[in-house]
């Protein structure tokens, strides 16, 4: 139960703090990348602030086998690899972010405005992960 | 201009201590690509004959995303903060989605996954996966046109 509690903390407090930086206006962070047009960086401190407190979350944890609450810790390994599927999905997402202004966080939040064009972002989102869950994907890019 | 530059810093203060609480006390990675993935999985897990133990190690992504519309509720409705329409043509729209969802889930991760908590802990993959997203989105907004 306080388990629960915490959770639906943390997602209200992270969609406060994407709506507050300014996150979930596509405009916004489209201009946050228009680095050879009408720059704005301001966007840049969302990623200083939010390393700056969870460097501390991880410091904390380091000497802990178990959670607060007593739940193991499933966090990935720093020594997977760097590997194709990394790439080319990372550099795929950084395409659909610049077009669109939105990845997956701010997107959610922003459903909550009913908006038609974000509820079309979500479904095509939602589709395009499944579609990477097909097996011709999974089996080509699996090496 | 500054003021943008404090309330980024500030909103990007509440989503480490937003990480933090899920990391600290339940043991989680607050990923948001992955979270979402693990709700749209979720329909097996119901399905399946062990209903019963509807355990928090099951429920948890749903629940953070419950907690997002919470919070997009506090955000959208009283209108504190003020909201932007949403003003480009639906088709680039839907490729931008589609990519998200599809390059996300290759990648196992998104600005949060990667950008955040992969970072916070010296992920090297992280740190490539987001030099990877930075510079296509860079290169996307210098081809295809920033705001006017």
């Amino acid at each position: 139960m306080i388990k629960s509690f915490i959770t639906l903390l943390s997602g209200f407090i992270f969609a406060l703090g994407l709506g507050i930086s300014g996150m979930i206006y596509p405009q916004k962070v489209i201009s946050f990348l228009d680095l050879f047009g009408n720059w704005d960086p301001s966007l840049a401190f969302v990623m200083i602030g939010a390393i700056g407190v969870h460097l501390i979350g991880y410091k904390f944890i380091s000497k802990k086998s178990k959670s607060i609450l007593g739940s193991d810790f499933k966090v990935p390994s720093n020594k997977n690899p760097i590997d194709k599927k990394l790439i080319i999905g990372s550099s795929l997402f950084g395409i659909g972010w610049g077009l669109g202004g939105f990845c997956p966080g701010p997107a959610l939040v922003s459903a909550v405005g009913l908006s038609q064009e974000t509820l079309f972002f979500i479904l095509f989102m939602i589709i395009g992960s499944f579609i990477t869950k097909l097996p011709i994907f999974t089996k080509s890019l699996n090496t | 201009m500054s003021h943008d530059f404090l309330l980024a810093l500030i909103g990007g203060v509440l989503i480490g201590l937003a990480a933090n609480l899920m990391l600290v006390f339940n043991g989680h990675v607050t990923g948001i690509s992955g979270i979402l993935n693990k709700t749209l999985s979720l329909k097996n897990t119901l399905n399946s004959k062990n209903f019963k133990d509807l355990k928090h190690e099951k429920l948890w992504p749903l629940l953070f995303i419950l907690g997002l519309f919470l919070g997009g509720v506090l955000i959208f409705y009283p209108n504190s903060l003020k909201t932007e329409t949403y003003s480009m043509p639906l088709l680039r729209i839907c490729i931008a989605g589609l990519l998200v969802g599809f390059g996300t889930t290759l990648g196992n991760g998104c600005t949060s996954g990667h950008g955040v908590c992969g970072l916070s802990r010296f992920s090297k993959r992280s740190l490539a996966a987001t030099l990877c997203f930075m510079l296509a989105g860079i290169l996307t907004v210098a081809i295809f046109g920033g705001v006017k």
